[in-house]
């Protein structure tokens, strides 16, 4: 059993909640004292129907204005799989918790109201699925109910987004018509659209193939801690000394020549050491422990990779930011710390080329600083070389944050382009 | 060509994203701790600190936050456990707390050293500087901590604030404080309950005898079964009796109830776990049955 990690986009008019609410109910993942909890909070504030809404719903602030305002994990699993759903509200302002929501996932779900069509909203969230390069989306056409199961009406909205889609970087594109409120396609097939030849929406989640979608082509390795026991558990470790982290692209193999970031110099892995015993091949995403067979001065912070296929050593970076502060702005010669991978540096941002209209895909050229839940280009100058690849061909030395170093808090995530 | 495809079992991806961020931690602050109360989820978090340093020895010390009102067997799982790894076990008591007049001992007959753990925890994190606090708690467990992330700040007062969140993305956790403030780290957010009997089954770990069906007297209370006890104060009206029960979770004798099984090993625990249809803090903890938001202001002032 393998692991689908899946984001849902949409307000709760367009019956989001209510699908998570179904899937997990259908699948057996909510219980009965939470279901008895909602439906006496229902009961008390006079709902006509249990509001599964108040599953997703955890903060008391939440309750009370009846908004979602973070991003809420939920948990359910078939036999074929364990599904995490990162449930993203959908309002604009809350840009920043859509981009943390999709920057893991495997699959993202953008909700449509089939009464009301492909909305600016529905637009926003598929640009956002397609610049955190989320590598599946499915556009989940709901309340099919409410337009009388109408086959022209779904394909009208398909088409309108297929034309919209088409001008993002959307790898692998499904539209499902459902009724969530009443459970059509969403576990098992519909009786009520004998014209959809497509799978419930559960059976694509189970099915949809991501194996694929991690990159096993580039060996990086970013050193993420060194192990050197000095109260070993066995004498036998006296000496010794690894290199931990998490596999971030390729596969790794004892025997294998790397080559080490920043030096250049060129080993071989000795062996790939677990608490379980040596493995024989690491592959993303294992956290394993390297040992080479020549002596190198090795830090964390610093990459391994393969002679012939290098990340780029860049102090020069060009990215697409997501601002997510409130308050504090980013402007050109804002200076901040990034976190890359295993690496942080001090980062100056030396020009913002355009902010970007997040509904409109227009760009402003004039535009002075990206405030909270703005997107924009911009370039860096970093105080050490990251080793970084472009984010399209891999998130996880792709990817950035930035933090203010005087309130310490995450303000910005980076997408690398033209990393060079 | 690959040969094959390459995919990971789902306690592979989740046991590799734990180490990941113990290493993190270890890394990037001076001075962590890891919560260790003896329960299953505290087991498989210090089984993961195992892996993650070896061949090296778990480099922060284990902390337990002692109500007093512990079970013996959990209690002599914790210190047997400590021993075994070589590690420090620091004991934050709440009797010290109560006895310095730090708080005040609730009473009557649902008095419990509960709430009272947030001081002791709070005083010990200060006391001892610790700047990251590994804590076991899983997101699947109650809705507050379904919004919480991996690496939580609070603040000076040791508080958490769900509106004031630092966004997570990818693998990257930023860890800057300023000096007073901590980070708690919850490297199992990701894990259910039925993941953690999954894993338990799988590395073969020991856990204490309490969480098998064993014979106990116990009496009924808002239909939960507390046990039979010194601290735990009973009313005329709830008599005892003996029952075969076990315990779902593990933490202070006043408010953990046991739930009635026959569950002896663990493919029976697992069994059961995924026929049932109450959740584990839903059958078992009268602290969160108090109100809605019960768990979510005890987060707010810095429990676990």
């Amino acid at each position: 059993m393998d692991i689908l990690r899946f984001a849902t986009a949409g307000s709760v008019d367009d019956g989001k909640s209510t699908l998570i609410g179904r899937l997990l109910f259908d699948s057996k993942a909510i219980f009965e004292d939470q279901l008895e909890a909602v439906e006496r909070t229902s009961r008390d504030r006079g709902t006509e129907y249990t509001d599964l809404s108040l599953l997703t719903d955890g903060l008391r602030a939440e309750r009370e204005q009846g908004i979602t305002i973070d991003v809420a994990y939920r948990y359910f699993a078939t036999p074929r799989r364990k599904f995490i759903i990162a449930d993203t509200p959908g309002h604009i302002q809350y840009t920043r918790n859509m981009v943390t929501g999709a920057s893991t996932a495997d699959l993202a779900i953008i909700l449509i109201d089939a009464r009301k069509g492909v909305l600016e909203q529905s637009r926003r969230h598929a640009f956002l699925t397609s610049l955190l390069r989320v590598p599946h989306l499915v556009l989940a056409v709901n309340k099919m109910d409410l337009v009388d199961y109408s086959r022209e009406r779904f394909e009208e909205i398909r088409d309108e987004f297929t034309a919209f889609a088409s001008k993002l970087n959307v790898g692998d594109l499904t539209f499902i018509p459902i009724s969530a409120l009443n459970g059509d396609n969403v576990v098992s097939r519909s009786e009520n659209m004998p014209w959809y030849l497509g799978t419930s929406l559960l059976h694509h989640l189970e099915n949809v193939h991501i194996a694929s979608d991690r990159n096993l082509t580039d060996v990086r390795f970013p050193v993420q801690y060194v192990i050197r026991p000095q109260r070993a558990t066995d004498p036998a470790f006296h000496d010794y000394r690894g290199y931990a982290g998490q596999v971030a692209g390729g596969v790794l193999k004892p025997g294998d020549e790397v080559v080490h970031l920043p030096s250049g110099l060129t080993t071989r892995i000795a062996s790939i050491d677990t608490f379980d015993g040596p493995v024989e091949e690491a592959f993303p995403p294992m956290s394993v422990t390297l040992r080479f067979e020549d002596d190198i001065d090795i830090s964390r912070g610093d990459m391994i990779a393969r002679p012939n296929n290098q990340p780029s050593a860049a102090q020069e970076l060009e990215a697409m930011v997501c601002w997510m502060a409130d308050g504090l702005k980013l402007t050109p010669r804002s200076k901040l710390m990034i976190k890359h991978t295993t690496r942080t540096a001090r980062a100056l941002v030396r020009d913002l080329h355009y902010r970007l209209d997040v509904n409109t895909l227009h760009r402003d050229e004039e535009a002075g600083s990206l405030g909270l839940n703005e997107i924009g280009r911009v370039s860096l100058r970093v105080t050490q070389p990251l080793f970084v690849d472009d984010y399209a061909r891999n998130r996880m030395t792709g990817g950035f944050i930035l933090v203010d170093e005087s309130t310490n808090g995450t303000v910005g995530a980076g997408m690398i382009i033209d990393a060079r | 060509m690959l040969q094959r495809d390459y995919t990971t079992s789902q306690l592979d991806v989740l046991e590799a994203e734990a180490i990941h961020i113990m290493r993190e931690v270890a890394a990037e602050f001076e001075r962590p701790c890891l919560l260790f109360s003896g329960g299953k989820d505290s087991i498989v978090m210090l089984r993961i600190a195992e892996k993650a340093f070896w061949p090296a020895a778990i480099p922060f010390p284990l902390m337990h936050v002692d109500t007093g009102h512990n079970f013996d067997e959990v209690i002599e799982f914790r210190d047997r456990r400590s021993a075994e790894l070589g590690a420090r076990l620091v004991v934050a008591s709440v009797q010290d707390s109560i006895d310095q007049g730090r708080v005040v001992e609730e009473t009557g007959r649902r008095a419990s050293r509960n709430r009272l753990q947030t001081t002791t925890l709070l005083d010990a994190i200060e006391e001892h500087e610790f700047d990251a606090v590994f804590g076991g708690a899983r997101r699947d467990e109650e809705k507050a901590r379904a919004k919480e992330r991996v690496f939580s700040f609070r603040d000076d007062f040791g508080q958490w604030d769900p509106k004031n969140q630092r966004p997570e993305l990818w693998n990257l956790y930023n860890s800057r404080i300023r000096k007073g403030e901590h980070i708690r780290v919850f490297p199992l957010s990701n894990w259910t309950e039925l993941d953690i009997w999954d894993y338990i089954r799988r590395e073969g770990i020991e856990i204490p005898s309490i969480y098998f069906a064993h014979t106990r007297k116990v009496f009924e209370r808002d239909g939960m079964l507390l046990p039979d006890s010194d601290v735990v104060v009973r009313g005329d009206d709830e008599p005892l009796f003996e029952s075969v029960v076990r315990y779902r979770t593990v933490g202070d004798m006043t408010c953990t109830g046991a739930v009635q099984s026959v569950a002896a090993t663990i493919e029976e625990i697992i069994e059961e776990i995924a026929a049932t249809r109450i959740t584990e803090r839903g059958a078992t903890r009268a602290d969160d049955r108090a109100s809605e938001a019960a768990m979510e202001d005890r987060k707010r002032e810095g429990y676990f």
